[in-house]
C-alpha cells in the first residue's frame, strides 16, 4: 500500500533525532509522554517498595519495623502512590501520547507548557525524595491537623511543598488537554464522534483544573500554620482542625475521580475493540463521565461522618454519594452489554479490562456500604476502607493502566509484547490482587483500624493471606517491566493497526511519525464502527477495512 | 494463636445488633448485583467468544429504555438502604440522656476515664449491663477516635471541643477499645478495654476503696481555686449570671439567639467567654483558654452541672 510505503520513509518520533537534548528539550507530546512514563515508573516502584515492607511487617502480629519507621512507610506509600503515580499515571502518559493522535492533531495546544509540566513534576519529586531521605513523614498521606502542624516530628513542610509543586504540573497538563480538546479537533471530529478515552481525559482535566488549586491553598495554609504558628487549624489558638479536613477532602475526593475517570476511558476503548462491537450507549457513557465529574465535588463530607460534622450535613453527603454511584453503575452495565453478541477475543489488554470491570464493581459496591451512614460509623478508618479504595485505585486504575499500556504498546514502540507472558501477568494481577485485598474487608468488619503497626494474634491468618497475595501482586507488576523491555529489541514488529481498531491513532504508522499526520485527517464517522458479523470495520477517517 | 479464625466480630450492645442487620442486608443486595454483573459477563464471554457459532444478528437496540430501566432500578434499591442507614446514624449520633455519664479524655497514647463518683481509670472502662452510658469525649492534644468494635460505635475526639457518644451494652464481658484515627508514633498502642458488668458487680466496683471525692466535689474545689466563685458565687457583688440550674436550660444570648447549655456550651463559655455573651450581662469575664487542663475542665463542668 502506498501510504505504508510513504510512512516507512518518514522516520518515527523515536528515531527522528537521537541526541540527549532532543529528548530533554523535546516539544513532541509523544516523547514527553515517554518522559512522564519513566518518571512515574520510578515512583511506582518507590511506592511499591514501601507497600512491600508494610505487608511483610504485617505478616506477624508484632512485625520487625519500629513504629516510627512503619508510620513513615505507610505515609510514603500513600503520598507517592497518590500524587506521583496514580494521578499522573494515565493522563500524563497515555493521555499525553494519544489525545492529539485520537483527535487528528499534530501536537497538544501548548507543547512548551507540556514539557514544563514534566520538569515541574520532577522538581516536586526531588523535593519529596529530599523529605523522605532526610527522615520521612509520619502523618499519613492526609496530613491531618493539628497532628501534622504541632505534634509530628517528620519533614511535613518539605512533603507539603512537594505536593504543592506537584499540583502545578497537574494543572499545566490539564489546561493543555482542555484547550487541545476544544481547539485542535480535526475537521469532522465533532464532540459526539470523540473516542470515549478523549471524553474521559477531558472530564478528568476539568476536575483537575477546579480541584487542584484548592489543594494548593490548603497545603499553603498548612505550611503557614506550621512555620509561622498562625493557628488557623490549631484549636489552642481558636482555629478549627475540621476546617483542614473540609478543605483537604474538597480536593481529595474529586482526586479519586481524577484517578478513575481516565481508567474508565481506557477500558471503554479496550472492551469495544476486543468485542468487535460498538460501545453500548455511547451518549450515556459520555454523560456519565461528565456527571461523575460534577457530582464528585459534592461528596467530600463522606470522609468525615465520624469526625463531628453536623448530623444533617452528613445525611446530605451520604445521599450525594449514593447519587454518584448511578453514573458509575450505568458504565458497568454498558460495558457488560457491549459484550453481548460481540465477537470477543481474550488478548492480554482485554483480560486486564474485564478484570477492571469486576474489581471496579466490587470497589463501587463496597463504596455504597461505606456511604451508608450507620455502617460507616463502624467501618471508617478500618481495613474495610483500605480494601474498598484499593479495589478502586489499584484493582481499577492500575489494571486499566496496564491494560492500556499493553493495548497501545505496539503503537508506542512499533513492537508486539509477548502475548502469552502478558496474559499470564494479567491473570496473575487479578489473582494476586483479590488475595491481597479481599481478606482486608473481613479484617475491617472485625474492627482492625488502619495505620496499626501491631494487631491481636487472632487476626494473623487474614493478614498472612493478604501478605501472600501481595507477593503475587509484586511479581505480576515486575513481570511487565521485564518482558516489555525485552520486546523493545526482540519483539515482533507491529504494523500500523495490529488490533484492527477504528481510532485515528491506528491510521498512522507505528511508532507514529514526528508530527503525527502528514495531512490532517478528515473525520466522517463516530468512533466504534465495528461490524461484528463479518469482522470488518470503518476507521474514523472513513476508510473501510475488510 | 487460637485454633479458629475469626470471621465475624463480637456483638455486645443494642447498636451492634442494629448495625449487623443493616450490614447483612446491604451485603445481600451487593452480592446480588455482583452475581448479576459477573454472570452476564461470564455468559457473554463464553457464548460470544470469537469463532463461536452463536448468532450475532439483532443486537440490543433499545438503548434509552435499557439505560433508564437499570438506572432507576439500582437507584430505588439503594435509596432504601440510604434511608435505613441514615435513620440508624441519627439514632446513634444524637445521644439520649444517659443513665450514667462518663468523661473520656484522649491523649497520646491513652484513654483516661472519669466517672461521676470520682473514680478514675486509664485504658479501662467499667460499665453496667443494660444501662445507657453516655460518654463525653475530649482530647488533650491531637485528633483521636474512640472506637468499640463490639458495640459498632465510633466517634472522633477532636481537641478544642466536646463530642458525645453512647451505648447500651447487652452482654457482660470485656471488649477492646481502640483509637482509630492516626495520632502519632504509638497510635496502635492506644487501646483499652470496656468491662461490662452485672449491676451488683458494678455497684461493688464503684464502692471499691481508694476512690476519693466525686467529680463534682473535686470540681467545686477547682471552682474556688480558679476564682470562678468570686463572681458566680452566691455572695458575689459582681453582676454575673447565676449558674444554678444552668445545665440543660436554654440560654438567651446578647445577639438574640438562644443556645442549649450542654457540656460543649459550658466549655466554650469558660474558655472563650467573649464569643457567647449572655443577654443582660456585661462581657467582663476573662478567657481561661490555655489555663485549665482538660481533666480539671471536666471536673469544673461536672460541678456546674450539679448546681
Amino acid at each position: 500500500m502506498a501510504t505504508v510505503a510513504a510512512d516507512l520513509e518518514t522516520p518515527s518520533f523515536l528515531t527522528s533525532e537521537n541526541t540527549l537534548s532532543s529528548w530533554l528539550l523535546t516539544r513532541d507530546h509523544k516523547r514527553i509522554a515517554l518522559l512522564f512514563f519513566a518518571s512515574i515508573t520510578v515512583f511506582f516502584f518507590v511506592g511499591g517498595f514501601a507497600a512491600t515492607l508494610i505487608r511483610l511487617h504485617l505478616a506477624m502480629p508484632i512485625g520487625f519495623l519500629q513504629p516510627s519507621i512503619y508510620n513513615r512507610m505507610f505515609t510514603m506509600h500513600g503520598v507517592v502512590m497518590v500524587w506521583f503515580f496514580l494521578i499522573p499515571s494515565i493522563p500524563a502518559t497515555l493521555g499525553n501520547f494519544l489525545l492529539p493522535l485520537m483527535i487528528g492533531a499534530h501536537d497538544l495546544a501548548f507543547p512548551r507548557l507540556n514539557l514544563a509540566s514534566w520538569y515541574v513534576f520532577n522538581l516536586s519529586g526531588l523535593v519529596l525524595l529530599y523529605a523522605l531521605i532526610m527522615g520521612g513523614v509520619d502523618t499519613g498521606w492526609t496530613f491531618y491537623t493539628p497532628f501534622s502542624t504541632l505534634y509530628s516530628n517528620g519533614y511535613v513542610l518539605a512533603a507539603a511543598m512537594a505536593v504543592f509543586i506537584n499540583g502545578f504540573s497537574t494543572i499545566m497538563t490539564a489546561l493543555n488537554f482542555v484547550v487541545t480538546t476544544h481547539r485542535l479537533r480535526a475537521p469532522g471530529m465533532t464532540w459526539y464522534r470523540l473516542p470515549l478515552f478523549v471524553w474521559a481525559i477531558y472530564s478528568t482535566s476539568i476536575v483537575m483544573l477546579l480541584a487542584t488549586p484548592v489543594l494548593a491553598m490548603t497545603v499553603l495554609i498548612l505550611a503557614v500554620d506550621h512555620v509561622l504558628g498562625v493557628g488557623l487549624f490549631d484549636p489552642g489558638r481558636g482555629g478549627d482542625p475540621l476546617l483542614y479536613q473540609h478543605l483537604f477532602w474538597f480536593y481529595s475526593h474529586p482526586a479519586v475521580y481524577i484517578m478513575i475517570l481516565p481508567a474508565m476511558g481506557v477500558v471503554s476503548e479496550l472492551v469495544t475493540c476486543y468485542a468487535r462491537k460498538t460501545v453500548f450507549g455511547y451518549t450515556g457513557m459520555t454523560l456519565a463521565l461528565m456527571a461523575i465529574a460534577v457530582i464528585s465535588f459534592f461528596v467530600w463530607g463522606h470522609h468525615m461522618f465520624t469526625a463531628g460534622i453536623s448530623i444533617y450535613s452528613a445525611v446530605v453527603f451520604s445521599l450525594m454519594t449514593f447519587f454518584v454511584a448511578v453514573p458509575s453503575a450505568i458504565k458497568v452495565f454498558n460495558w457488560t452489554v457491549t459484550l453481548h453478541k460481540g465477537s470477543i477475543s481474550f488478548d492480554a489488554p482485554m483480560i486486564y479490562a474485564l478484570g477492571f470491570v469486576l474489581l471496579f464493581t466490587v470497589g463501587g459496591l463496597t463504596g455504597l456500604i461505606v456511604a451508608t451512614l450507620a455502617l460507616d460509623v463502624h467501618l471508617q478508618d478500618t481495613y474495610f476502607i483500605i480494601a474498598h479504595f484499593h479495589y478502586i485505585m489499584v484493582g481499577g486504575t492500575v489494571s486499566a493502566f496496564f491494560g492500556g499500556l499493553h493495548y497501545w504498546w505496539p503503537k508506542i514502540t512499533g513492537r508486539f509484547y509477548p502475548e502469552m507472558w502478558a496474559r499470564f501477568a494479567a491473570i496473575l494481577t487479578f489473582t494476586g490482587f483479590n488475595l491481597t485485598f479481599f481478606p482486608q474487608f473481613i479484617l475491617g468488619y472485625l474492627g482492625m483500624p488502619r495505620r496499626y503497626y501491631a494487631y491481636p494474634p487472632e487476626w494473623q491468618p487474614w493478614n498472612v493471606l493478604s501478605s501472600a497475595g501481595a507477593s503475587i501482586l509484586a511479581v505480576a507488576y515486575v513481570l511487565p517491566l521485564g518482558y516489555l523491555g525485552w520486546s523493545l529489541i526482540w519483539g515482533r514488529r507491529a504494523g500500523p493497526n495490529p488490533w484492527h481498531a477504528t481510532g485515528l491513532e491506528w491510521q498512522v504508522s507505528s511508532p507514529p511519525p514526528q508530527y503525527n499526520f502528514a495531512r490532517t485527517p478528515t473525520v466522517t464517522i463516530g468512533p466504534y464502527a465495528y461490524n461484528t458479523e463479518d469482522g470488518s470495520y470503518t476507521a474514523q477517517d472513513g476508510t473501510v477495512h475488510a | 494463636m487460637p485454633a479458629w479464625i475469626p470471621f465475624w466480630p463480637q456483638t455486645a450492645a443494642t447498636s451492634g445488633v442494629v448495625v449487623n442487620t443493616l450490614f447483612v442486608a446491604e451485603l445481600a443486595v451487593c452480592f446480588l448485583i455482583l452475581v448479576l454483573v459477573f454472570g452476564m459477563m461470564l455468559s457473554f464471554c463464553v457464548r460470544y467468544r470469537r469463532g463461536s457459532p452463536a448468532s450475532r444478528t439483532h443486537p440490543v437496540q433499545k438503548t434509552w429504555k435499557w439505560e433508564i430501566g437499570w438506572t432507576v432500578g439500582t437507584l430505588v434499591a439503594f435509596l432504601a438502604l440510604f434511608v435505613w442507614g441514615a435513620a440508624i446514624y441519627i439514632w446513634l449520633y444524637k445521644s439520649p440522656p444517659g443513665d450514667i455519664e462518663i468523661y473520656v479524655v484522649g491523649k497520646q497514647w491513652m484513654w483516661k476515664m472519669q466517672h461521676p463518683g470520682g473514680q478514675r481509670e486509664i485504658d479501662a472502662l467499667h460499665v453496667p449491663v443494660g444501662k445507657i452510658v453516655r460518654l463525653v469525649l475530649a482530647s488533650q492534644d491531637v485528633i483521636h477516635s474512640f472506637y468499640i468494635p463490639a458495640f459498632r460505635i465510633k466517634h472522633d475526639v477532636v481537641p478544642g471541643t466536646y463530642e458525645t457518644a453512647w451505648f447500651k451494652a447487652t452482654e457482660t464481658g470485656q471488649y477492646p477499645i481502640e483509637c482509630s484515627e492516626f495520632c502519632g508514633t504509638q497510635h496502635a498502642d492506644m487501646k483499652g478495654e470496656v468491662i461490662v458488668m452485672e449491676a451488683a458487680a458494678y455497684t461493688r466496683w464503684l464502692a471499691q476503696p481508694g476512690s476519693g471525692p466525686s467529680l463534682a466535689q473535686q470540681g467545686e474545689a477547682l471552682f474556688r481555686q480558679y476564682g470562678c466563685s468570686g463572681c458566680h458565687g452566691a455572695g458575689s457583688t459582681v453582676h454575673a449570671p447565676s449558674l444554678a440550674g444552668l445545665s440543660g436550660s436554654l440560654v438567651q444570648l446578647q445577639d438574640g439567639s438562644t443556645v442549649r447549655a450542654d457540656e460543649r456550651y459550658i466549655r466554650d463559655a469558660i474558655l472563650l467567654p467573649e464569643n457567647q455573651i449572655v443577654a443582660g450581662f456585661p462581657p467582663v469575664m476573662p478567657s481561661f483558654s490555655g489555663q485549665i487542663g482538660e481533666d480539671d475542665l471536666l471536673k469544673i463542668i461536672a460541678y456546674i452541672q450539679s448546681l
